[in-house]
């Protein structure tokens, strides 16, 4: 399997992510271009957290126009699975891959601190190697990770069973605590939080680990 | 035609003046007075601190790069090394605190990458004046707000974590607050790059963002006092974009993979002419350009405005000819200008042409190392604090450590902290709040930790004991998670030099950090010197902030906090020893008795080396559970401290001592470090073969803090509330 890493000029946390997988996971990473219109031979792909082109207009407006972009939303469309962290978020949110928008944190500043997340659903291959209602610490880093939508969307996605992980305290005013929802066909995860900088005891905790892991599990299973 | 007022305008004296005329044998053209102007400022030149920089150890075995380039360079072993730099933005932080302190922390990356290390670390060392002061509250709440917003801002985005720091309130600072930002950066040691431009015929390539009016006579501007019109001055105040200095990073480490780069330096303060003509003056070469070639944003700039501009995130590189269009190539692969303005020549002289038409013609030496040089006379160091002490009692000391730490220089900074990325590129491994930031280096299995000290008030007592104490503090606090310190960088905050009592602070505080720097074996690498620090004739504290390295292996870091019950507590160094005057300088005296008074605390540096080796050694062998070193606010706020961590462990402590109660708990002697272990004698058996004492004081306990002295009682409260007040005090100043 190999896991490919979109690099959008302002990404920043893309070597965050290719380390993660590829020294800690332990898997096969490489970096994807942002002006390249394929998204290569890779099995998953992951939109890192960063500043894509500067987040100017608004978070995510310009990085949706990219080349790879187009690649991402057809591989997506294809079923393969697409991991968006922070900015990757957001950038999925501008997409249209994932419903909803994230806006500034209520308190209007930027955090960077340890948070908890309560584990909603297992039936995802995100979240299947962590126990349903399982607490897991990961940092979060953003200035815009307060999501709303409308209240249909919010119920629908509960409905659906597509909230992977709440906050356990609200850091940002995210409606109903929601840190990381997937798309209609839960191969799309987008979550605020950090998972690579949670993957090793030296970082504080390793509680990341599991996503990348029951990804890793999920493209194992998919090619037995 | 150059007035006298003209020259007077560009903060150049007649004599300066004169010196141009000899230098060049002829008057100067309108652009080349500004660009003496800018070349010979304080800021540029170090032309009032030069000679006595001289006195400081520059030199060691590690040392790669000392002062002279834009940041040392230290070997850390298995072929790689970092670079790392302090410097400050105090003036355009207080004219325009949001863009002032983000194009701070702009120019000192770009400092670091233009030697081609990759940005591993930022930390900033903040003085403010007090959040709750009647006049400038108000102001100094924005201050706070819009600083710590412009360092978020561009440190967050260009992805750089900023690992810790520090930050002060002083009345000195109302009218000048200081923003001095540390950057340290990685690379292979064989891939360094230097700022000279060799070569004749190498051509000479500008990058990054387009030239505008923003930031001309920025340096001059840090070379003067603030009058009541300084607002007048937001114009010379440059506007950062983090985003493009991400890219101008990136383009940048990958052009130099190419191998067709010969030199490179950024354009910081005095923008294109302080970078042609230095890397000219380096390499012993002339550089020709043309300004019709530079990037421009607006229309209609002279080649006054081009060469005195302070945009931010431009480059200027010498290329190995007939490989231009390698290096060209990797810019536009990341969307940034590249393009040749100029060539290197034998001559030795900066030479501006605008469309052909020559518009300044000079040596480069002559601006580069011919800048004037002063012996400005010092006397003997201003201060305005008595020697006396006052009298005082303490009603109640529990309300007094309360008090202390809940006031804002020692209240939790989490509230500055957790604005700030600190965590990106996942090598933190020790975050803000620690004694010192550790940051591992992937590439060799080792890490590095880092930490800033300086104190103003010690020093306003006393700038050379002050700075020999913010050397010892510093390298303690990197002794106490294990680091071996290794190197410095200083940033020395000062008012007018022409003043001969505040050149006196600056010599005194120099010298004294000699002293302290040879002795603690930390050369000062490089730095920065700030003078003229003053608003309306009044001054700030000379204020030495140090930036010290350390190394040690990569690993779970040694935390201040308690971590279980039942743990034997040891003051290693002993519990010091103190009197009425060495008492004036302590926060104690700052908060509780709102005064200043005498000197700082007595330094052995013997003894302070002794017990710093001991600490290393204990850490090394795995025997310290928790250590936190004595400072601001003494033994009763280290223990508070070391009981704020997660499990709530408090200690109860008891000692046999003649000190008066406010002297035992509040007194800031150095050498000392508290410390948790399950391994008692083992510590104590490390400590002796220092020669140092170690204090079997108490031991934890859950959730209590409590200090008995020849069995009298002098605190005994909860950790909780104590914790809470702590924790929400910065938050609850801020709102005024």
């Amino acid at each position: 399997m190999k896991f490919g890493v979109v690099v959008f000029p302002g990404s920043n946390c893309d070597h965050d992510a290719w380390y993660a997988v590829s020294h800690i996971l332990g898997q096969p990473a490489e970096l994807l271009w942002h002006d390249s219109a394929s998204v290569g031979d890779c099995d998953a792909v992951i939109l890192p957290g960063g500043f894509a082109y500067g987040d100017y207009l608004r978070c995510g407006a310009i990085a949706k126009f990219s080349p790879v972009m187009g690649a991402v939303k057809e591989f997506a469309r294809q079923g393969g699975l697409v991991l968006g962290i922070c900015n990757g978020f957001q950038i999925l949110v501008e997409s249209g891959l994932l419903p909803g928008a994230l806006i500034r944190n209520r308190g209007l500043k930027f955090i960077c601190r340890p948070v908890k997340l309560r584990t909603e659903t297992t039936d995802s291959p995100f979240s299947s190697a962590a126990a349903k209602g399982q607490v897991l610490t990961m940092p979060i880093a953003h200035g815009e990770g307060c999501y709303y939508a409308d209240d249909r969307t919010l119920d629908q996605l509960e409905a659906e069973d597509r909230v992977v992980f709440r906050y356990v305290d609200n850091p940002n005013g995210s409606m109903r605590d929601i840190a990381g929802i997937l798309n209609e066909g839960r191969n799309v995860l987008g979550m605020m939080p950090h998972p690579e900088r949670a993957s090793e005891p030296l970082m504080g905790s390793s509680d990341g680990l599991l996503v990348l892991q029951s990804m890793a599990a999920a493209l194992t299973g998919s090619r037995a | 035609m150059i007035t006298p007022e003209l020259i007077a305008s560009h903060q150049l004296s007649q004599e300066e003046y004169a010196r141009i005329v000899a230098l060049l044998g002829r008057e100067p053209s309108y652009t080349e007075l500004g660009i003496f102007s800018v070349m010979w400022s304080e800021h540029c030149s170090y032309k009032s601190s030069r000679l006595h920089l001289k006195k400081l150890p520059t030199r060691s075995e590690l040392v790669v790069q000392g002062p002279g380039e834009n940041a040392g360079i230290i070997d850390i072993g298995g072929g790689y090394a970092i670079a790392f730099k302090i410097e400050s933005h105090n003036h355009p932080s207080f004219i325009e605190p949001f863009q002032g302190a983000a194009t701070g922390v702009g120019g000192i990356l770009r400092d670091i990458f233009t030697m081609g290390a990759r940005p591993l670390a930022v930390m900033d060392s903040l003085r403010f004046g007090p959040l709750n002061d009647p006049q400038m509250g108000a102001r100094n709440r924005r201050i706070v707000a819009g600083v710590v917003a412009g360092i978020a801002h561009y440190g967050n985005c260009f992805g750089v974590p900023t690992v810790g720091g520090e930050c002060i309130f002083e009345p000195s600072y109302n009218g000048n607050p200081l923003v001095n930002v540390f950057a340290l950066g990685v690379f292979k040691k064989d891939e360094i790059f230097y700022a000279r431009a060799s070569g004749v015929g190498n051509p000479v390539i500008y990058v990054g963002a387009k030239t505008g009016r923003d930031g001309i006579h920025g340096a001059s501007m840090a070379s003067a006092e603030f009058s009541e019109e300084s607002s007048q001055k937001r114009p010379n105040v440059q506007v950062g974009d983090p985003f493009m200095e991400k890219l101008l990073l990136e383009a940048c480490l990958e052009a130099m993979q190419t191998g067709a780069i010969v030199g490179i330096q950024d354009m910081g303060a005095a923008g294109l002419t302080c970078s042609t003509c230095e890397m000219g003056s380096r390499g012993g070469t002339g550089i020709e350009i043309d300004l019709k070639l530079v990037p421009q944003r607006a229309t209609g700039m002279t080649p006054y405005e081009i060469m005195l501009s302070e945009s931010q995130e431009r480059m200027l590189l010498v290329v190995e000819k007939g490989r231009e269009e390698e290096v060209v190539r990797v810019y536009k692969k990341w969307g940034l200008d590249a393009v040749i303005i100029g060539v290197v020549t034998g001559d030795g002289m900066l030479r501006v042409r605008d469309h052909g038409e020559v518009v300044a013609e000079i040596p480069n030496r002559a601006l580069a190392d011919e800048a004037p040089l002063y012996d400005r006379p010092h006397t003997t160091p201003r201060r305005d604090a008595p020697m006396e002490a006052p009298e005082f009692h303490s009603q109640d000391l529990a309300a007094d450590l309360a008090a202390l730490l809940s006031s804002p220089d020692l209240c939790a900074k989490n509230w500055i902290w957790e604005q700030y990325d600190h965590m990106v590129r996942t090598n933190t491994i020790q975050v803000p709040g620690g004694d010192a930031a550790i940051v591992r280096v992937k590439e060799t299995g080792s890490s590095v930790a880092m930490a800033l000290d300086g104190n103003g008030r010690y020093a306003s007592l006393s700038p050379r004991e002050g700075a020999r104490l913010a050397v010892a503090e510093c390298c303690r606090n990197l002794s106490v998670v294990g680091a071996l310190p290794v190197a410095a960088t200083n940033c020395l905050n000062f008012g007018n030099p022409e003043r001969p009592e505040i050149m006196a602070q600056l010599v005194e505080a120099i010298e004294g950090m000699a002293e302290a720097c040879r002795h603690f074996e930390t050369p000062i690498t490089g730095g920065n010197v700030s003078l003229y620090n003053e608003t309306l004739g009044d001054p700030v504290f000379p204020t030495p902030v140090l930036g010290i390295v350390g190394l040690l292996k990569t690993g779970a870091p040694v935390t201040i906090d308690f971590k279980q019950p039942n743990q034997i507590v040891i003051l290693l160094g002993g519990l010091g020893d103190c009197d009425e005057t060495r008492f004036g300088g302590t926060e104690y005296a700052k908060v509780a008795l709102n005064g200043l008074w005498g000197l700082p605390p007595a330094l052995d540096m013997d003894y302070e080396k002794r017990v710093q080796a001991a600490m290393r050694e204990i850490v090394e062998q795995g025997l310290a559970e928790s250590a936190h070193d004595l400072s601001d606010g003494g033994l009763a706020v280290a223990l508070a401290e070391s009981s704020f961590g997660p499990a709530g462990i408090g200690a109860e402590l008891s000692f046999q001592s003649d000190l008066r109660p406010e002297f035992l708990l509040f007194h800031e002697g150095p050498s000392r470090i508290l410390i948790s272990t399950g391994w008692p004698g083992e510590v104590c058996r490390i400590a002796a073969e220092h020669g140092v004492e170690a204090l079997k004081a108490g031991f934890t306990v859950a959730g209590k803090i409590t200090v008995l002295n020849r069995w009298e009682t002098l605190i005994d409260c909860e950790v909780q509330p104590l914790r809470e007040s702590w924790a929400g005090a910065l938050e609850a100043s801020l709102r005024g």
